[in-house]
């Protein structure tokens, strides 16, 4: 067992009534890492989220923080703090009273709590709007004020609870970029719960997969989309392009289940193909157009359909590359087959640890 | 929406008798408070303020607005203590039987005052063995006041959700602090608005008052009742009444300017 774990679950299983949330969890989440929960709602990883910051008491298992049993502990015992999904900001106090309110329950004094509030408020770009009211603030200024109130505080641990959730996509992109480079400057261990595979991919140094309340996959971004170890985490994060069964045996000529990524797939008979074997023929159903790139959603002979993604290189021109009902055949390399067997099967995908 | 021009008229009507079968009445009050006749001739014969002075000299009419402002202020206090208590127990905890108590704790403002007073006079007096005076009065009046607090705690509540405690006890902030520092300025406004209400509920209640207050204690209504048919008395409770009319807009008017205030409070949410 790592001796730096920041958070660590031990076969923790939440249940509410008949419903079980989470079902005997183990997790290990580093000192210092950006850290994601991903997954479908409904999938345990909020719960997860409040089990760690105290809100919800496991029904069987431990948690530890900073190698302590914190399992019996209240929230306010606990050195975490939570940004949350609507924020929750005091509607009754000021944004300099929101942030200030965490020093000011550990009693520091007045004169210090202001500067590192206005330091706080710096950081997240906010200087001088510590006498508004909440309600004054647009959506991405609240999500500000609710960072720099929990970051403020210096927890061991921030979690985070989709907190970009209501923003809309340009800001998303922009809180994204200043989240992940903000985590570094501070160098507090960051668990942030997401469903959105682009943000965890963007901003995670591991990304935990989870589904009906279990863990798929704990692997670092580029491992995850490469290698995913089922075929939920090859659904979930990117486009699974899943063949098993009778195409598998034909295209493939192996037996179980596999992957192949739309970017991995070429048209033959295009420049980037060239020196690829064709390995299945099949017919265009659909051409999606999405500005940068092309989708060909290809009905292949054997069965089943496979999405080719192309980067529009050249222009429109490109669209003519195929068009819905012309018969094309598809090429790939040997090594872009991911194996989604079991690993008493065939496979080699193992956790990253 | 539009209306057509007939509909609209014919609205207006409605709208005006409606007020005035209301306020017409009311009016009547004010102005006999002023009339010269005794017997509250119509037209006035005259106006005079000769009724206002014998109502500010009217020994038991002060004495009886005095007891009645004591007895709704301090059953006011009690239901605001217990009626909080009750509505974040019954909001902010899951346990057996909650939907009974809350059930239990309304209950009061539905039961018949005749029921309610019969039944509490016989506990004090046999069960407990307390003589009935001013504190079972305020006790009586307690249990139906604790019903509007409660209801607009709860409401409250309930649309703030648990979110502002979760991130004040994240921040390190313990249950009295977090109570004292989040919910209760939260809840400041809807307080205000339900102790209000039982404010003007025990103020003007009449049954159960009948049953519980014992010899030698008149309250406001109770003195109003017994003097009203005393035609010497009857411009004296009239000038009473007027008075009461006009007091009355006064928590009417914090009340309307408090719903605006919830607008704030929901949008800053």
């Amino acid at each position: 067992m790592s001796s730096s774990a920041a958070v660590r679950l031990e076969s923790v299983t939440k249940r509410f009534g008949a419903v079980t949330a989470v079902d005997g969890l183990d997790l290990e989440i580093r000192d210092g890492e950006f850290f994601s929960m991903l997954g479908p709602s409904g999938s345990g990883k909020t719960t997860v989220l409040r089990m760690i910051a105290g809100f919800e008491a496991p029904t069987s298992g431990k948690v530890f923080l900073d190698e302590q049993d914190v399992t019996k502990q209240a929230p306010f015992a606990r050195n975490v703090n939570t940004v949350f999904q609507d924020y929750a900001l005091f509607p009754h106090l000021d944004v300099v009273g929101n942030v200030e309110y965490g020093l000011a329950v550990k009693k520091v004094p007045r004169k210090q709590r202001r500067e590192r509030a206005e330091e706080a408020l710096a950081s997240v770009q906010l200087s001088g709007f510590g006498a508004r009211r909440p309600s004054q603030l647009s959506g991405g200024q609240r999500q500000r004020v609710a960072l720099a109130r929990a970051l403020v505080n210096r927890p061991k641990v921030l979690l985070l609870d989709e907190p970009l959730g209501a923003l809309d996509l340009k800001l998303r992109r922009e809180m994204q970029l200043e989240l992940k480079q903000l985590q570094r400057e501070v160098g507090i261990t960051f668990v942030f719960v997401t469903h959105d595979q682009e943000e965890a991919l963007t901003m995670s140094d591991r990304i935990a997969v989870f589904n009906h309340g279990r863990v798929e996959q704990v692997a670092a971004p580029a491992q995850l989309y490469e290698a995913p170890a089922s075929s939920f985490v090859a659904g979930f994060v990117g486009t699974s392009n899943l063949i098993s069964g009778e195409t598998a045996r034909v295209v493939l000529g192996r037996e179980g289940m596999f992957s192949i990524r739309p970017e991995k797939i070429l048209l033959a008979g295009t420049d980037e193909a060239q020196g690829l074997r064709g390995r299945a023929t099949g017919v265009i159903e659909a051409v999606v157009y999405l500005g940068s790139v092309n989708h060909y959603v290809v009905r292949l002979d054997e069965g089943g359909t496979l999405t080719v993604l192309r980067q529009n290189l050249h222009g429109t021109s490109d669209q003519k590359v195929g068009a819905e009902g012309d018969r094309v055949t598809l090429a790939w390399a040997d090594e872009h087959v991911i194996d989604l067997n079991p690993p008493s099967a065939s496979g080699n995908h193992q956790e990253e640890k | 929406m539009t209306l057509s021009p007939l509909t609209r008229r014919l609205l207006a009507l409605i709208t005006g008798v409606a007020l005035l079968v209301v306020y017409a009445p009311l009016m009547l009050v004010l102005l006999n408070s002023f009339n010269t006749s005794q017997s509250f001739a119509w037209p006035p014969t005259g106006l005079t303020t000769r009724w206002w002075q014998a109502a500010w000299e009217s020994q038991g009419a002060r004495a009886a607005i005095w007891t009645s402002v004591e007895v709704a202020v301090l059953a006011t206090a009690i239901a605001l203590v217990l009626g909080t208590m009750a509505a974040l127990a019954l909001q902010r905890f899951a346990f057996f039987g909650r939907d009974f108590v809350s059930l239990l704790i309304i209950l009061p403002i539905a039961l018949p005052g005749v029921v309610t007073g019969i039944a509490l006079a016989n506990a004090f007096t046999t069960m407990i063995g307390i003589e009935l005076g001013f504190f079972t009065l305020v006790v009586s009046h307690a249990t139906f006041c604790i019903v509007t607090v409660f209801n607009n705690a709860v409401a409250r509540l309930r649309r703030l959700g648990g979110n502002l405690e979760e991130a004040s006890m994240d921040l390190g902030a313990g249950t009295f602090r977090t109570f004292f520092k989040i919910t209760l300025p939260m809840l400041r406004s809807s307080l205000l608005a339900g102790g209000l209400l039982a404010f003007a509920l025990s103020f003007d209640e009449i049954i159960v008052t009948t049953f519980t207050v014992g010899q030698g204690i008149q309250t406001l209504p109770i003195w109003i009742y017994q003097n009203l048919f005393r035609p010497n008395q009857a411009p004296v409770v009239n000038v009473v009444a007027a008075a009461l009319i006009v007091l009355s807009v006064v928590p009417i008017w914090i009340a309307q300017r408090l719903a605006g205030t919830d607008e704030s409070v929901a949008a800053a949410h």
